[in-house]
C-alpha cells in the first residue's frame, strides 16, 4: 500500500504530454526582461544602472531583505534601462532590461560536465552560498530557500524530504531533470542534509513516474540516509503540509510553520540549483521549463534563462495554436491564466500551459446545492462551501473564525465541484481580507504595547 | 369554594411580590438615556448605511445627543431637511452642508479603452484586481464587475451596457459612501453635487506616464499639466502623473475642460457653450457632450 496523505485531495486527469522530452536549450532572447520581485518577500535592489556592461552569472540586485533572494544576471551585455513590465501577477514590475549580446559567462562559473562530488564546505557556509546565488524554491513559490534552512528558534530540523511529486497534471519539468541529473540532484541533497545538519531524507514521487523512481532508488542506494519513497497518486501531494503527513505521517497545526513537524521540505529542483551553487559556482539564472498543452505541436521542456518572454518559448514548441483559449504559468491546477505573453520567465515559472478554448472557459455558475464534495476535497479539512457563502457576504469575521487562512488554495474545491462555484476564487479574496485584518490588528497591538510602555 | 378562594389568594400574592422585585428591580438598575437620543431616532431615516461615518442611525444619534454641536456630523441620506430637524431637538445651531453625489473617475469605454484579455473568472471587481490588472492594459481603470452596484443600497448606481462603466443616479444617490469602499481601484469619490448638479472633474486615475497612458486608453490624464498650468484658482494639483481637481477650491469655470488634450477632464450639466467662441468650439471635447447627456437622462428616469 503505498503512501499519501490523510485528508482530502483530488485526482485531476494527469495529462503529461511532454513528459520523456529531452531537455533542450532555449534560445536566448534578444532582450531579457529581468523582474526585481521573482521570489516571495521584498523585491531585490537593484545594483547595476543603465548602460553598464553585465556577464552571465553576474550579480545584478542585491536582497532588499531577510526575506529576499539576489538576482544574476542570465544574459551577457548592456544594461538597456530599469523600467517595469507586466508580469505574471498582471501588474506592472520594477525590472532590468538587458540588450543580449553574445553569451560571455563570468570565469568563476564551472561550465563543464563532470561531476563534482566533495566540498570542504560547513553547514554555514553552504546556507551562505545559497543565499548569494539567489536560490529559492523552484516548486512555484519561490520562497527564499535559505530562510527555509535556518529554522526559527525553538524548532529543530529532524529529517528533509525533497519534494519530487509534481503532482500539478501537465507538468513534467521535475520528472525530466530526475531523468537527466538524478546524480547532480542527490550530491544536492547530500549538501542540503549537511546545511540543516540531518541524516535522514525522504525524496516523494508519485507513483506516474516510475522510471523516475527507479532511477532515483538506484543512486539514492549509494547515498547513507537517503530513502526514495513512492507515493499513491493524489492532488495536491505536492503542497508542503500534505507532503510531509503522507511520508512522515505528521500534521502541522494551524497557523504553525511546517518547521514545527520537524521536517524541512525542498524541492527537486531547488536540490539541482543547489548542487549548480555550491559545486559549480553556478548562480540561479536559468531553470526547466515545460512548455506544454493539448494542441502544441512540440511540447518540450527547456533549459530557458530568467528573462525569456513566453512568447518566444512558445515559439520554439511550434509557436501558439490557432484554437488557444488561454495561456497559464504554471500547472492547471494552481497556475495563472496571463494576460498578455509579453510576461518574462522568471524564478517560478515551472511550466506554460496552452489550453484549447473549449476546455479553458469556465462553466455557467450554479447554486450551491450543499453536497458537501468540497468539504471531503480540502485537504487543509476547511469547510469551502461555506467560505465562499460567507466571503459573498463579506463576513470575513466569520471566515476567519473558519480558519482561512490555513487554506493553501490549491483549487481542489473548484475542480470537484459539480455548479462550477468560483470557491478558489473567493478563498483567495478572503485570505488576501482576513490576512490585512490580522496584520491591521498586529500593528495596533503593536502600537499599543509600545504606547503602555511610554 | 374554598379551593377558589385559596387559589386566588395564593395567586395573588405571587403577583404582588414579584411587582415589588420588579419595581424594585427597575429602579436599582435603571440606565438613563437622554430622551433626545430616541427623539433623533424618530427622525432619522433608518437606512443603517452607515454613510455618516457611524454604527447605524442609533449610533448616529447617540453621537449627536452628546456631542456639544453638530460639526462633522451629517446624515447623508436625510440630508439637510433631517440636520435641521436635528438641530432643532437639541437647540444646535444647524449648520449648512453642501450635498455631495458620488463620481466614477473612469471613462475607458469600450471604444476608448481597447481590451486586450478577457475576464473569465467570478464576477467580482475584488477578485478581477487581485488577479491582474484588467482586461484593458489600463491597470487603474474600472473592471466594469459592478462590486460598486451590489454596494448601492439606494439602487443609485447600475452599470451603463454600452460603455461597461457604472453610472451614478444623482437623484438617488445619498453619498453614503458604500461604492467608494467597494471599489478596490479607488475609483468612485464623492465629490460636491454643485450648483444645478455641475460638476466638473478628472475622469480618470491611471498614474502611468504620459506614453504608456496613452497607449492604453484614448482618454486617461497623461499628466500633461495643462489644467494645472490653465487653472486660475489654484485647484488643480498634478501627482503619480495625474491630475487631480480639488472640489472645495473649483469654481466651476470650465477653463482647464478646454485644454485638455485628452478630453480626459469631465463636465457634467453644464449647457452648450455660446458658439461665437470659435477657438472654444473647434476643440470642443467629444466625451464630455456624450456624457453630459447620459447623465441628465438618467436622472429624468
Amino acid at each position: 500500500m503505498l503512501k499519501t496523505f490523510s485528508i482530502g485531495g483530488v485526482h485531476p486527469e494527469g495529462n503529461k504530454i511532454s513528459a520523456h522530452q529531452n531537455i533542450r536549450q532555449a534560445e536566448l532572447p534578444k532582450q531579457a526582461i529581468i523582474l526585481l520581485g521573482q521570489h516571495i518577500g521584498a523585491p531585490a535592489k537593484a545594483i547595476v544602472k543603465r548602460g553598464d556592461e553585465v556577464l552571465v552569472g553576474q550579480k545584478i540586485a542585491e536582497a532588499g531583505g531577510f526575506v529576499s533572494a539576489a538576482i544574476h544576471s542570465p544574459v551577457s551585455g548592456k544594461v538597456a534601462k530599469l523600467d517595469t513590465t507586466i508580469d505574471a501577477s498582471g501588474y506592472r514590475k520594477p525590472c532590468i532590461i538587458i540588450d543580449v549580446q553574445g553569451d560571455e559567462w563570468v570565469d568563476t562559473i564551472d561550465r563543464t560536465p563532470d561531476l563534482v562530488t566533495e566540498t570542504a564546505l560547513d553547514s554555514k557556509e553552504i546556507i551562505d552560498t545559497i543565499k548569494e546565488a539567489g536560490i529559492v524554491g523552484m516548486g512555484g513559490a519561490c520562497f527564499p530557500t535559505h530562510v527555509k534552512l535556518m529554522p526559527p528558534p525553538g524548532n529543530t530540523a529532524e529529517c528533509l524530504i525533497i519534494n519530487a511529486v509534481e503532482c500539478e497534471p501537465y507538468l513534467t519539468a521535475d520528472h525530466q531533470l530526475m531523468l537527466e541529473h538524478a546524480q547532480e540532484i542527490l550530491i544536492g541533497v547530500k549538501l542540503l542534509m549537511k546545511a540543516i545538519k540531518v541524516n535522514k531524507t525522504y525524496i516523494g514521487i508519485e507513483n506516474n513516474k516510475p522510471d523516475a523512481i527507479e532511477l532515483m532508488t538506484k543512486v539514492a542506494s549509494k547515498y547513507a540516509g537517503v530513502e526514495v519513497v513512492p507515493l499513491k497518486i493524489k492532488y495536491p501531494q505536492g503542497g508542503e503540509k500534505q507532503l510531509i503527513d503522507a511520508i512522515i505521517n505528521r500534521k502541522v497545526g494551524s497557523g504553525k510553520l511546517p518547521i514545527s513537524t520537524g521536517a524541512v521540505v525542498q524541492n527537486v529542483a531547488t536540490a539541482f540549483a543547489v548542487y549548480q551553487a555550491v559545486m559549480k559556482h553556478k548562480p540561479l539564472f536559468e531553470r526547466v521549463v515545460s512548455v506544454t498543452g493539448r494542441s502544441v505541436a512540440k511540447p518540450s521542456n527547456l533549459w530557458a534563462r530568467f528573462g525569456t518572454p513566453l512568447s518566444q518559448m512558445i515559439d520554439e514548441c511550434g509557436g501558439l495554436p490557432e484554437d488557444t483559449g488561454k495561456v497559464i504559468a504554471g500547472g492547471p491546477m494552481m497556475g495563472k491564466a496571463l494576460p498578455t505573453l509579453e510576461i518574462p520567465s522568471a524564478k517560478g515559472t515551472s511550466g506554460i500551459l496552452i489550453m484549447q478554448e473549449k476546455e479553458s472557459r469556465r462553466l455557467e455558475i450554479q447554486d450551491c446545492i450543499r453536497c458537501g464534495k468540497c468539504i471531503e476535497a480540502c485537504p487543509m479539512g476547511l469547510e469551502p462551501y461555506l467560505i465562499i457563502a460567507q466571503a459573498m457576504k463579506q463576513e470575513w469575521d466569520k471566515v476567519e473564525k473558519d480558519s482561512i487562512m490555513d487554506c493553501i488554495e490549491c483549487g481542489s474545491c473548484q475542480f470537484t465541484c459539480p455548479a462550477q462555484r468560483p470557491i478558489t476564487d473567493y478563498c483567495r479574496l478572503s485570505k488576501a481580507k482576513v490576512g490585512g485584518i490580522l496584520r491591521a490588528r498586529a500593528a495596533e497591538a503593536r502600537a499599543a504595547s509600545e504606547s503602555s510602555k511610554k | 369554594m374554598n379551593v377558589i378562594l385559596i387559589a386566588v389568594i395564593a395567586l395573588g400574592f405571587i403577583g404582588l411580590v414579584a411587582a415589588v422585585i420588579l419595581y424594585a428591580a427597575s429602579k436599582k438598575f435603571a440606565v438613563y438615556e437622554d430622551p433626545n437620543i430616541g427623539k433623533i431616532n424618530e427622525v432619522l431615516p433608518q437606512a443603517n448605511c452607515g454613510g455618516c461615518g457611524y454604527p447605524g442611525c442609533s449610533g448616529f444619534a447617540v453621537a449627536c445627543a452628546s456631542g456639544p454641536d453638530l460639526q462633522g456630523k451629517f446624515c447623508t441620506v436625510g440630508g439637510q431637511k433631517v440636520m435641521d430637524d436635528v438641530a432643532k431637538i437639541m437647540g444646535f445651531e444647524a449648520i449648512a452642508t453642501d450635498p455631495k453625489v458620488a463620481v466614477v473617475r473612469c471613462n475607458g469605454s469600450c471604444e476608448h479603452r481597447p481590451r486586450t484579455s478577457q475576464y473569465d473568472g467570478a464576477t467580482s471587481c475584488a477578485i478581477a484586481a487581485a488577479t491582474y490588472g484588467g482586461d484593458t492594459d489600463c491597470s487603474y481603470g474600472c473592471l466594469g464587475c459592478g462590486d460598486c452596484v451590489d454596494a448601492c443600497q439606494f439602487d443609485a448606481i447600475h452599470m451603463n451596457a454600452e460603455t461597461g462603466l457604472p453610472e451614478v443616479d444623482d437623484s438617488k444617490c445619498t453619498a453614503c459612501g458604500a461604492c467608494v469602499e467597494a471599489c478596490p481601484r479607488d475609483i468612485i469619490e464623492l465629490r460636491y453635487l454643485g450648483k444645478r448638479n455641475r460638476r466638473i472633474y478628472v475622469s480618470c486615475v491611471n498614474e502611468d506616464k504620459g506614453a504608456k497612458t496613452r497607449k492604453e486608453c484614448s482618454v486617461g490624464c497623461i499628466g500633461c499639466g495643462k489644467c494645472f498650468k490653465e487653472c486660475p484658482f489654484g485647484a488643480i494639483t498634478m501627482k503619480n502623473n495625474r491630475a487631480y481637481i480639488d472640489y472645495e477650491k473649483c469654481k466651476l469655470c470650465r477653463k482647464c475642460v478646454v485644454v485638455c488634450p485628452t478630453h480626459a477632464i469631465v463636465e457634467v450639466n453644464f449647457p452648450a457653450r455660446k458658439p461665437k467662441l470659435a477657438v472654444t468650439e473647434a476643440v470642443k471635447p467629444a466625451a464630455p457632450a456624450t456624457k453630459a447627456p447620459a447623465t441628465s437622462s438618467t436622472k429624468a428616469k
